[in-house]
């Protein structure tokens, strides 16, 4: 598959039946837009319910959109493709299948597997699974679970990667660990990559650019450029100075809350 | 079954016995003497009974425990079989006893309907050209009814578990149709099929069919979506996610299927064998009941015991290959 590629959000609404009456609905995406260029690592930060997940599954093409435009590069997003990777806070791996088979399993739906079977041993290297290669995945801790996840959603060269909080469930320490991790990935690779985090220091940390979301219905509340070469050092105050003017913005700094939680 | 082997192995693992007691490596040729001995003097008391062959039958248990007393000195492994196993040896060795003695000795049972262990050893030895040939006939029946049924139940659940317009048409016919057991066909089957090993095996499938249908077609609609959603940003098709996904989430389903339908299955061929068939076990059984031969019915009765449960204990084995995958996260 090709290099990376752009993304372009153009006004797209989205919205849901709501659970206790079928007949109305919530408006989850109002109008979204905004663009990634290829090769960047934007993060998506918001409060939980404000519709980034939605829009994951929207970019990946899992859902549809009620109106508006979805782009990778200049192609119209027609439903789900290897183009573009997912992967999720839970890695889904097939539990039936081996470390190795997981990672195959992204050939293997293509139906490439024969061709193209020696590049899995370079992306067990590449996430440095091959210990654990005929294993089953219940075996795995979180960290290295997460690591197969990756490898699998990568070993098809997708032009964009969304990442749905996918270091969510870790504890704190393989979770730096992970950070690393994924921005050796993208390092390698320039894949351009989509980040739902709602850890704001794990955005800052990563991302080139942070769009912060807000509910009701989700939205691009404000865009910041993480100019910051990498690595990044959390503990800088240009490090903290972003994430103070982020809490700031999202109204959790000192002050008490006063938007719905 | 697997469970309580899979127990003692993990027991023998946690003390490794170097020795095997005095006590335990008596019991069992103990307990073959005194069943023997209470067998001896009960025919004493009844001078036609023909014991011959029983009584051979305990100098070779005799034997045999008396070999395997002396082999478990020089072979650890046996060792372990034997001390998990002893217990359960010497009881069944002793429940023959106590069988002998309630029907042969005191006749506190009714004759000829409970026969003594003797006699049922003497019929299942004397008759074992014909017991080996119905339990063949029984085996290709059973195994032909339900390899048959279980195709088209893993057809039919794969269809209606994936396609939610297969499920609104064949959802209702299999709760109408399905609970009916599978023997109350068959008069009609009789009627409707050429030859009655046609409508046997129809049944047994029928009967196979219900519970495998039922159980894929749930495995597969509740395959985990975030499984198909993944597969399907892997740029998975539909045989992709029909074949590599969904049936393989749903085999630990389907095996609970196939395992109810095996249990049907067995039902339904000793009831249609001895209805229609001319052979199979459970026609020897409906027809040695009808000389009032029961030795031989007992006889068969054994057979049964262990042709199913051999039968079972494979479909055991094969569920532990194909679902190694899930050992560690599920106790069986």
């Amino acid at each position: 598959m090709a290099a990376a590629s752009g993304v372009r959000v153009h006004k797209i609404y989205k919205s849901f039946p709501m659970p206790d009456a079928p007949s109305t609905s919530r408006l989850a995406l109002g109008g979204i837009s905004f663009s990634i260029a290829a090769s960047e690592l934007a993060s998506l930060v918001g409060p939980s319910g404000c519709g980034k997940s939605t829009l994951l599954r929207l970019i990946a093409g899992l859902d549809v959109p009620d109106s508006g435009e979805l782009l990778v590069g200049t192609e119209k997003i027609a439903g789900p493709s290897a183009e573009r990777g997912l992967v999720f806070q839970d890695p889904n791996l097939f539990p039936w299948l081996t470390v190795r088979r997981n990672i195959e399993a992204g050939l293997a739906a293509r139906g490439v597997l024969r061709e193209k079977r020696n590049e899995v041993d370079e992306f067990m290297r590449l996430v440095g699974l091959e210990a654990f290669a005929n294993g089953y995945p219940h075996h795995l801790s979180g960290g290295m679970a997460q690591r197969v996840a990756l490898a699998r959603a990568l070993i098809n060269h997708p032009k964009v990667l969304l990442l749905d909080e996918p270091l969510g469930a870790l504890d704190a320490f393989t979770r730096m660990r992970m950070q690393d991790e994924v921005l050796r990935l993208w390092e390698n690779r320039r894949t351009t990559m989509l980040l739902v985090t709602h850890d704001i220091d794990e955005a800052i940390y990563m991302s080139d650019r942070i769009l912060i979301m807000t509910p009701a219905p989700g939205r691009i509340d404000r865009e910041i450029d993480i100019d910051l070469a990498r690595p990044r050092d959390r503990t800088s105050d240009s490090f903290l100075r972003f994430r103070t003017e982020i809490l700031e913005h999202l109204h959790f700094a000192g002050k008490v809350a006063n938007v719905p939680a | 079954m697997t469970f309580m082997s899979q127990l003692a192995s993990d027991a023998a693992v946690t003390n490794k016995p170097s020795t095997l007691p005095w006590p335990m490596q008596l019991a069992v040729p103990v307990a073959s003497l005194i069943t023997f001995g209470t067998h001896w003097l009960i025919a004493q008391k009844a001078p036609p009974l023909e014991t011959h062959s029983y009584m051979l039958l305990f100098w070779e248990i005799l034997g045999v425990s008396i070999i395997l007393a002396i082999a478990q000195k020089f072979w650890p492994p046996l060792r372990k079989w034997m001390r998990h196993m002893w217990p359960i040896f010497t009881a069944a060795i002793l429940s023959f006893g106590i069988w002998d003695v309630i029907t042969a000795g005191m006749h506190l049972l009714p004759l000829p309907y409970f026969p003594g262990p003797a006699t049922v050893l003497r019929s299942l030895i004397s008759d074992r050209g014909l017991l080996f040939d119905s339990t063949w006939h029984s085996l290709v029946l059973l195994l032909s009814g339900y390899i048959l049924g279980v195709i088209v139940g893993l057809v039919s659940g794969v269809c209606i578990g994936w396609s939610s317009s297969v499920r609104y048409w064949g959802m209702p016919l299999l709760k109408v149709v399905g609970p009916i057991p599978a023997t109350a066909w068959i008069p009609l089957a009789m009627v409707v099929a050429p030859s009655s090993i046609v409508s046997a095996v129809g049944l047994i499938a029928l009967a196979v069919w219900f519970p495998v249908t039922m159980l894929t077609a749930s495995g597969i609609s509740n395959t985990r979506a975030s499984y198909l959603d993944v597969a399907r940003t892997l740029g998975a098709g539909r045989l992709y996610l029909i074949f590599r996904v969904a049936i393989p989430a749903a085999v630990p389903n389907i095996f609970i299927g196939l395992f109810m339908g095996l249990g049907a299955s067995f039902l339904t061929l000793v009831v249609a064998e001895s209805v229609g068939v001319k052979s199979g076990l459970g026609w020897y059984v409906s027809w040695a009941q009808g000389w009032a031969e029961y030795g031989k019915v007992f006889a068969a009765l054994i057979i049964m015991a262990g042709f199913f449960s051999t039968v079972m204990t494979l479909l055991f084995k094969l569920r532990d290959r194909v679902l190694v995958w899930q050992k560690g996260i599920i106790k069986w």
